[in-house]
């Protein structure tokens, strides 16, 4: 069996579908590699390259086709410039192996169904464990939400990381990233490498993890709709849910520098989250990349393929980021492109084997031998353990009230010394005097106590109100009859120990505090 | 003579008045608190030396100079010794009880110099002097009885749940009243058949300052022994109106009012009125409704002493929150012992302490300052509480409801509103715990679930020990 690797013709690609590396493992497994000249050139591979492990170099697409029986692409087949289209290059019954997008590329299916063509869908490629190693999407997507990052980084005219310098303090930049799937946290993670501080939003609560797991913050919507989809994906949320994530995010635009958007739903128009509103209330200077272009954007401003400046804030649709950082992006493609093959080449009989009862090999195959097998039938969604809806927060703790007792209480207490003073003897009135100035005097002194010293402070307090001993003192003088100086006596016996005590135990309190 | 025993009396006792308040003026500040409390000392001296001297000076009647000095003498010696070795032995976490037991020292010597002073044979009847003597003798057995039932609570004799009667503020109001009906009686009889409704209302008062401070649960100790350090300096000011003497009407309004703020300051810092606490029968987490149903059911994650070490010795700042747990183990010194190493190590540890952590206000800082901890690393609650989120780990050493974030997020909690260090904003907490029953508060600890949050099981002082044993060998 023999594998062609085509240049890429579509404008400004440059990815390629094997690398050297995954051409000497293919040979491995016995297959005879054909490569067109050049289509290494975009990702860094020189046909020589190739030819030093063993692959024959095609002079152009008309000779790969013609030999070819397993082709490998990076994007769906097309036009090429002279108005020639690749399926028709190709031979009857050619297998091929791609992105295809069946489902947004229908006319695309027919063409090659009329040629009784076997395809293969590296987009169908389902979600499971045992298909990680050959999730083309989850390469782009990692490399798209990185270079997304450094895209907005290259526009944005400050500094990423906070900094001190002598010159003045640098705030560090506040990113938003919107859609947590691959590339949403491959551009949290690229950014908060960078320095950013990060916040990131997603309708799937099960995200939240894996977003607080890179150091961001998780923003959702309190409302009771999940956005899990199957397989992994995002669904297609009501009206009532996207104008609630369009105020949330018009919320947070006013003070974030930088959003990098990816919300995608699969097979739909991607759902507009940054109004015009949220774009005018960014600061100016402000990055917006919305990886979302393709699908027709998530801010109502993007211009596909192009930066554009609206209200200050410059406006990123780019959707070839993979194809700019094409070396990476075809080394890592070229594996999983690899490791797809080598899933279902048969050793034994040199050939492409499709066992449709395999969940990978249903799951990818659009044509078998010209026959319509796509979209494969819906697989029970993946089991996904949501973290409990969070409970809104509550209000703060009220402030202690005033009490009105307090103020009713001092009234009452002044009345009735009133009332005394008013009955009593002159003597009495002395003593009222005496003390109500005491009561001032001790009520201002304890203010401004260091809670440490409470102890203390409350036990030379005790050892002073020891005090009451001169009562007994004085009674003692008064009189000496028995039952009476006895009573008197009492008292001074344990008021001393009060006073004793207390001073003695202070003072050991306080030789302990040390600085 | 006696005119100038008379004016130097006087003189003396402003001079004491003055000390006691430089000395209360002394102790709310660390620099100048020794100092303080040398300026009350002297200021007693002085003033019972003063009174004694004018006592036996003045001994007319039948008391002859030297019985006098005797009945002076014998019981300020015994007493003095008695307080001496009571300071001397008592353990630095016994405190709390040796504070209670000595107001009620204070409270039961102001019921008997009521009493003698009703029996006093030669005065003339004087009602107002007669409503002095029952105020004074009701708010000294209050004190006293009070006193005794705190005593007995904080050293664990008695529950630390309140007594819930039912009814009991009317039954406290009946009593008021019982005393008030009984001090009319007392002021219409001759004196010496007044002492009957005397002693009736002192045993009322008794009953009452019981009931009061039964009502109080646990967690409002500190607030507690506050305020029974109040009443007894009004109890010592009643005797002063009694006695006709200044300085004790001077003393006993500044312990009293002090005693008031102090309980006032506890009260803020746990937000509460103190209407509430006096009254409330707090602490009973009133069947704890959906905070306790709604955590009980979760799992903590149980850690081992090898693990904390770990943690500790990886961590760069540190905060050491205790709580009673320690007083209990008497781990002050282990956590000393802990804390002073990972300071080698370069560790920033810090205390944190909670204004009513412990069963006393300040109870945390006397243990630490006991263990040689500098005063400077210990910080208060307002301080430090904006530093949790930039720490590494929290160690929280028998602690419990001043750490309970539920006093911010719940409000069915009964003790949402305190304030509390916010010690889960942590990166971990790690919660030295007997076991799993609640604090002091009987409210359950929302902590103890969070995912940051680290249980080690076992008594403080093993636990710290071991900490301590395995830091050292991983050196």
């Amino acid at each position: 069996m023999r594998v062609g690797i085509p240049k890429e013709v579509a404008a400004g690609e440059r990815r390629v579908s094997a690398t050297p590396t995954t051409v000497a493992k293919l040979a491995k497994l016995g297959i005879e590699v054909l490569v067109q000249a050049g289509a290494g050139e975009g990702a860094e591979a020189l046909d020589a390259q190739y030819m030093g492990v063993g692959a024959t170099i095609a002079p152009d697409a008309e000779a790969l086709y013609r030999d070819a029986d397993l082709v490998l692409k990076v994007r769906p087949p097309q036009e090429l410039s002279d108005g020639r289209h690749e399926v028709d290059l190709m031979k009857e019954g050619t297998r091929l192996l791609g992105f295809i997008w069946p489902g947004q590329n229908l006319p695309l299916v027919q063409r090659m169904a009329a040629r009784q063509m076997t395809v293969l869908a590296m987009d169908a490629m389902p979600r499971i464990t045992r298909a990680q190693s050959m999730d083309a999407l989850s390469v782009f997507a990692n490399i798209v939400g990185y270079r997304a990052v450094i895209e907005a980084a290259a526009q944005f005219g400050m500094f990423f990381p906070g900094q001190i310098t002598a010159a003045g303090r640098v705030k560090p930049a506040q990113v938003m990233v919107i859609g947590a799937g691959v590339a949403g946290l491959a551009a949290i993670a690229c950014a908060r490498s960078l320095g950013a501080v990060v916040r990131a939003f997603d309708t799937r609560p099960s995200v939240r993890e894996q977003i607080q797991s890179l150091g961001a913050s998780f923003l959702t919507i309190e409302l009771e709709e999940s956005g899990e989809g199957g397989g992994g994906y995002a669904k297609e949320m009501s009206a009532e849910y996207i104008a609630a994530e369009q105020a949330l995010i018009a919320a947070n635009a006013k003070d974030v520098d930088v959003i990098i958007s990816t919300a995608v739903v699969p097979g739909k128009p991607a759902p507009l989250l940054i109004t015009s509103g949220a774009v005018v209330s960014m600061h100016r200077g402000s990055v917006i990349v919305d990886l979302a272009a393709e699908q027709g954007g998530n801010c109502a401003l993007t211009e596909r393929d192009k930066v554009v400046e609206k209200f200050g804030v410059k406006i990123l649709g780019p959707t070839d980021l993979a194809s700019r950082m094409a070396r990476q992006a075809s080394d890592l493609y070229a594996g999983a492109i690899y490791n797809v093959v080598a899933d279902i080449f048969d050793t034994n009989k040199a050939d492409v084997v499709l066992k449709l009862e395999d969940e990978i090999h249903r799951g990818i195959v659009v044509l078998d031998k010209g026959t319509l097998m796509w979209p494969p039938p819906t697989r029970p969604k993946p089991r996904s353990v949501a973290p409990p809806v969070e409970a809104k927060a509550p209000p703060p703790p009220p402030p202690p009230k005033p009490s009105a007792a307090g103020p009713i209480f001092v009234g009452a207490i002044a009345a009735a010394l009133c009332a005394a003073g008013l009955f009593a003897h002159g003597d009495f009135l002395e003593h009222l005097t005496v003390f109500l100035l005491a009561c001032v005097v001790g009520w201002h002194v304890v203010w401004n106590v260091t809670p440490a010293l409470h102890t203390p402070l409350m036990s030379v307090t005790n050892a002073i109100s020891g005090i009451i001993l001169i009562g007994g003192v004085l009674l003692v003088g008064a009189a000496a009859t028995g039952a009476f100086t006895a009573l008197a006596a009492a008292a001074i016996l344990l008021a001393s120990i009060n006073v004793a005590g207390g001073f003695l135990v202070t003072q050991r309190m306080l030789r302990m505090f040390r600085r | 003579m006696m005119e100038m025993v008379g004016s130097v009396q006087r003189l003396t006792y402003i001079g004491a008045a003055i000390l006691f308040i430089l000395s209360l003026r002394g102790l709310s500040a660390q620099e100048s608190a020794r100092r303080g409390n040398v300026y009350g000392t002297f200021g007693m001296v002085l003033a019972v030396a003063m009174t004694a001297l004018a006592v036996l000076l003045g001994t007319g009647g039948e008391a002859t100079p030297g019985s006098a000095a005797l009945w002076l003498a014998a019981p300020i010696a015994i007493g003095a010794i008695i307080g001496s070795v009571l300071a001397a032995r008592v353990a630095m976490t016994s405190m709390p009880e040796l504070v209670a037991v000595l107001h009620s020292f204070v409270g039961a010597a102001a019921v008997l110099v009521g009493l003698a002073n009703y029996l006093e044979p030669n005065r003339a009847p004087d009602p107002v002097h007669d409503v002095e003597i029952v105020v004074g003798v009701f708010i000294g057995a209050v004190t006293f009885t009070g006193s005794v039932v705190a005593f007995f609570k904080l050293r664990g004799t008695l529950g630390s749940r309140p007594l819930l009667l039912p009814g009991r503020h009317l039954a406290n109001l009946a009593m008021l009243v019982a005393c008030g009906v009984f001090g009319v009686a007392f002021l219409r009889a001759a004196p010496p058949e007044g002492l009957t409704p005397l002693l009736v209302i002192t045993a009322i008062a008794s009953l009452l300052g019981m009931h009061l401070v039964a009502a109080i649960g646990g967690g409002d100790m500190p607030v507690v022994v506050s305020l029974l350090n109040s009443y007894s300096g009004w109890a010592a000011s009643a005797a002063g109106f009694m006695l006709s003497n200044d300085l004790l009407i001077i003393t006993g309004a500044l312990v009293g009012s002090s005693g008031a703020i102090l309980s006032y300051i506890m009260c803020r810092a746990m937000n509460r009125s103190i209407w509430n606490v006096v009254f409330g029968g707090f602490g009973a987490a009133p069947a704890a409704g959906p905070s306790r149903a709604g955590v009980e059911a979760k799992p903590v994650q149980e850690t081992t002493v090898e693990a904390v070490a770990n943690l500790l010795s990886g961590a760069k700042s540190i905060i050491v929150v205790p709580g009673y747990g320690m007083a209990v183990a008497q781990a002050q010194h282990p956590v000393r012992d802990l804390t002073t190493i990972l300071g080698e190590r370069g560790a920033h540890v810090r205390y944190a302490i909670h204004p009513v952590a412990g069963r006393l206000p300040g109870h945390m800082n006397v243990l630490l300052a006991e263990a040689n901890v500098p005063y400077d690393i210990v910080e208060e609650m307002d301080e430090i509480n904006d530093d949790f989120s930039t720490t590494d780990v929290v160690l929280i050493i028998g602690a419990n409801d001043i750490v309970n974030p539920s006093a911010l997020s719940d409000p069915s909690s009964p003790i949402y509103g305190m304030p509390v260090l916010q010690a889960w904003k942590a990166g971990k907490v790690v919660m030295l715990k007997r076991s799993m029953s609640a604090g002091y508060a009987g409210v359950d600890n929302a902590i103890c679930y969070n995912e940051n949050t680290l249980m080690l099981f076992g008594d403080a002082k093993k636990t710290v020990s071991a900490l301590v044993a395995a830091l050292n060998s991983s050196r």
